[in-house]
């Protein structure tokens, strides 16, 4: 006799709205133990806060959640936690001034009710738990100190120390490499065969087909589609999505043979990070440089903006030789960086667009008396602002208020502003729906077209695809291959970053 | 891993801070041979006492993320309501129930604090300034403002000033509510230690959010721990009047930065998550000793305020540094071996 499987989680008709704004309208979705069922949609279209119904944080407006056959018409995050519905955030909202051990076996302790802490009991959890996942994890260690990739798996682990039935894991592979991704995923189908029910959140298309058996789609607090993950490819996911084709093809113009060089660098070192790195680029050129985590691709681009400078090597800008050994002399020799965390490392938050575009060339809008040129300040942020197409009602919005791309594009227009004739990126559209992400790189397509150099640092081979003409693959600090044109594409990029 | 020199400097940089403090001791020695006596500890260890309840309550706020300036409202507020209470009313309680008062008014005040912060999602700072100086405006309205001299104060408490737990031959004695602070202390570490409230109160401090996802109750954790420290400082402000066998609604507020210099410099983190009994106890002394002795060394005591500033400085620069350091991401790239 053959049992269909009955859900473990049901969320039924999900209504919510903030100050009259729809985040989510009637969605319904069911999780099956053992399965892993794929939530995807861009960024605002509602996951979050069906992540936030389903774990007791937010109450919906209408509509039910059954858990474990019971229906829960009042959950809080502990009655979630106590019926077996683990969260694992983006941010992993671990702590990270307790040790790893902590970190793991607190939550049991709290859904114990248990009023006195035990160290001893602590470690034995913890340490029962990451030898089940065949995991090793420094648990004595504070939480702070460990690298990203160790912080999920705490977080993977302090989910599982309860009788987890339902783990959620919110864009778990943001801030992984390929490796440490392969590695979740084993870990992901070791939980399903234990017949944990995994809700996998991610706008990555790849790995959303890789890993899971059934797909809903959000888009804009709606349920677009749902369906068996087989029946689906990353085509007709990102146009569920977006609402729109979104194609992944090369979309570059060839390069013009004569360009001049912009940039020469030869024999930058800096010990312990990278060896004799000599690269080169031409105007309009895009320059890709890829490689895994801590293979120093993003040490070069900061010695290149002068964040953490090279010891030694040299760095020519159009011809002419600059000494590169601070931020303000790579501005001076017209470079332009946008970091890899853009929201901590770009913006001021809780200042308005407009300002935040100005804010690094405000010097160049100094009128003869030292004063600000206001009447030029407002036409290039105007300008600016209709250039990018940056989804705003009007340029004094916070930069808080903004989504993710819009707040990358505030970045961009930063740097534009500076009118850099080079610009180096690292991860531009880390962490950024598949909409903006088009947008972004069209954006930059255009800016090369136009005659700047780029130079964009990325993990994200799709990316590295569509929009460059030439991709440096970096491993241990040295540039270990090159490839040019229609060379590039994503087995060949896959193949050489394993290598 | 850490090494021997990590292990020995300390989570929370104890061991530095004891070093600074055998520096200190030993510099002040050579400078006046009147310093290294029993005398002059013993009035250290009875200096310290009224400071290390206040500075207990002040790291439990710091670890939990919030910083408080209310207690030493409180701790008057308390002892001498406990005070005029009995004097008004001509009783003498006995020295335990004028405790159990004096900590259930110190209660409810920061109860207040902690209602308001929790509920409210205030900025600490800010609710505390203002709590400290309405607590200190209705004790000065509505309870009295005259001082209460040794004559006036109940039987049962100005017998215990004169407690003295022993008589050190060669001048000084230890005073008999070393046990009740000492008993405290430990309490309190233990808590820290060993209850899911402690760990809580750590888990605040470090994120939260966090903290509220994995279902910790934030509120309820706060409220407690200011009604907590808000019996704390009442027993520290009782302290305070038997020890001086008087009680002035004029005194202890003006005294926070002492105790919160003592509290930064003994490792609790201004950014929450951090801080040790242990840690607290060493900030203390070495502020106490810089207090006391300053003048035995030829420092004219109107530098005092000026020295403590500056061990509040040094002690939050040391802080910011660790924290960046802390911040910076390892480099994973091996070393190449040069050829």
């Amino acid at each position: 006799m053959k049992m269909v499987a009955q859900p473990v989680l049901e969320v039924h008709n999900v209504v919510k709205t903030y100050g009259g704004v729809h985040a989510l309208k009637k969605v319904s979705i069911s999780l099956i133990p053992g399965e892993v069922h794929c939530l995807a949609g861009e960024n605002g279209s509602g996951k979050s806060t069906l992540i936030k119904i389903i774990s007791g944080v937010e109450k919906p407006d209408s509509g039910t959640i059954t858990i474990g056959g019971k229906e829960r018409s009042q959950l809080t995050p502990n009655e979630a936690i106590r019926s077996g519905v683990q969260v694992i955030y983006q941010d992993f909202s671990l702590f990270p001034n307790l040790t790893a051990a902590e970190n793991i076996a607190m939550l049991s302790e709290l859904a114990d009710g248990r009023k006195l802490s035990s160290r001893k009991r602590i470690y034995a959890d913890a340490d029962q738990i990451v030898t089940e996942l065949g995991l090793k994890i420094d648990l004595g260690a504070d939480v702070g100190s460990l690298s990203v990739a160790d912080r999920q798996l705490v977080a993977i682990c302090r989910a599982l120390v309860g009788e987890a039935k339902v783990l959620i894991m919110d864009e778990p592979t943001t801030a992984l490499t390929h490796t440490e991704i392969d590695r979740l995923f084993t870990i992901v189908r070791r939980l399903q065969e234990r017949g944990v029910a995994v809700m996998f959140v991610s706008h990555k298309l790849d790995e959303v087909l890789q890993i899971s058996q059934h797909l809903t789609i959000l888009r804009n607090g709606e349920l677009v589609e749902t369906g068996p993950s087989s029946d689906y490819t990353r085509r007709s996911i990102a146009k569920a999505m977006t609402g729109r084709e979104v194609s992944e093809d090369r979309l570059l113009e060839p390069l013009d043979a004569n360009a001049p060089l912009l940039l020469e660098v030869k024999n930058l070192t800096r010990s312990g990070d990278f060896t004799n790195i000599d690269l080169s680029l031409r105007r309009g050129e895009i320059l890709g440089i890829t490689g895994l985590l801590g293979s120093g691709r993003s040490e070069i681009a900061e010695a290149i903006f002068g964040i953490r400078p090279a010891e030694s090597g040299e760095v020519i800008v159009a011809g002419q030789a600059h000494k590169i050994g601070s931020i303000r002399d790579a501005v001076k020799a017209g470079i332009g960086y946008v970091p890899e965390d853009r929201l901590t490392q770009g913006l001021f938050l809780d200042i308005s667009i407009a300002d935040n575009m100005v804010a690094s060339s405000l010097d160049s809008y100094r009128t003869r008396f030292g004063l600000l040129d206001r009447v030029r300040i407002r036409k290039s942020i105007a300008d600016l602002f209709k250039r990018l197409r940056i989804q705003a009602p009007n340029v004094t919005a916070f930069v808080r208020s903004l989504s993710g791309g819009n707040a990358q594009r505030v970045v961009l227009a930063k740097w534009l502003d500076r009118q850099p004739s080079i610009l180096v990126l690292n991860g531009p559209t880390v962490g950024v729906d598949i909409g903006s992400k088009e947008e972004i790189l069209a954006i930059l397509r255009e800016q090369a077209a136009a005659g700047m150099g780029i130079i964009i640092i990325s993990d994200d081979i799709p990316e590295l695809v569509s929009s460059c003409h030439r991709v440096l693959i970096v491993h241990e600090g040295r540039i270990a291959s090159e490839l040019v044109g229609d060379d590039i594409h994503t087995d060949e990029i896959s193949k050489r970053l394993a290598a | 891993m850490k090494t021997a020199l990590g292990r020995l400097r300390g989570a929370n940089n104890e061991g530095l801070l004891v070093a600074v403090i055998v520096v200190v001791v030993v510099a002040m020695s050579i400078a006046s041979p009147a310093f290294l006596t029993p005398g002059t500890f013993f009035a250290l260890v009875r200096s310290s006492m009224v400071p290390l309840v206040f500075a207990l309550g002040v790291m439990l706020i710091m670890i939990s993320g919030g910083i408080d300036v209310s207690f030493p409202a409180i701790a008057i507020f308390a002892a001498y309501t406990t005070m005029r209470w009995s004097i008004d009313g001509n009783l003498d309680l006995g020295l335990v129930l004028v405790f159990v008062i004096a900590m259930v008014v110190g209660g409810l005040l920061g109860l207040f604090n902690g209602v308001v912060i929790a509920r409210f999602r205030l900025p600490t700072l800010i609710v505390t300034l203002g709590t400290q100086t309405i607590y200190k405006g209705i004790l000065l309205t509505y309870i009295g403002s005259l001082y209460i001299s040794a004559g006036e104060l109940p039987k049962s408490v100005t017998k215990l000033s004169d407690a003295h737990l022993w008589d050190v031959p060669g001048g000084g004695y230890l005073h008999s509510m070393v046990i009740p602070v000492v008993l405290v202390t430990v309490l309190i570490a233990w808590m820290l230690r060993w209850t899911v409230f402690g760990r809580s109160i750590y888990a605040i401090g470090g994120d939260e959010e966090a903290a509220r996802r994995v279902g910790i109750r934030v509120v309820r954790t706060q409220v407690w721990l200011y009604t907590l420290v808000g019996a704390l400082a009442a027993f520290g402000g009782m302290v305070f009047v038997i020890l001086g066998k008087n009680a002035n609604p004029q005194s202890i507020v003006g005294t926070e930065l002492d105790i919160i210099a003592a509290v930064v410099l003994g490792g609790a983190s201004i950014f929450g998550g951090r801080g040790s009994v242990v840690g607290t106890v060493l900030g203390v002394v070495l502020v106490q000793l810089i207090n006391n002795n300053l003048v035995l060394v030829g420092i004219p005591s109107t530098w005092q305020r000026a020295a403590v500033g500056m061990l509040l400085l040094l002690g939050v620069t040391a802080q910011a540094l660790g924290h960046v350091r802390s911040r910076k991401r390892p480099v994973i790239v091996k070393k190449e071996v040069e050829a």
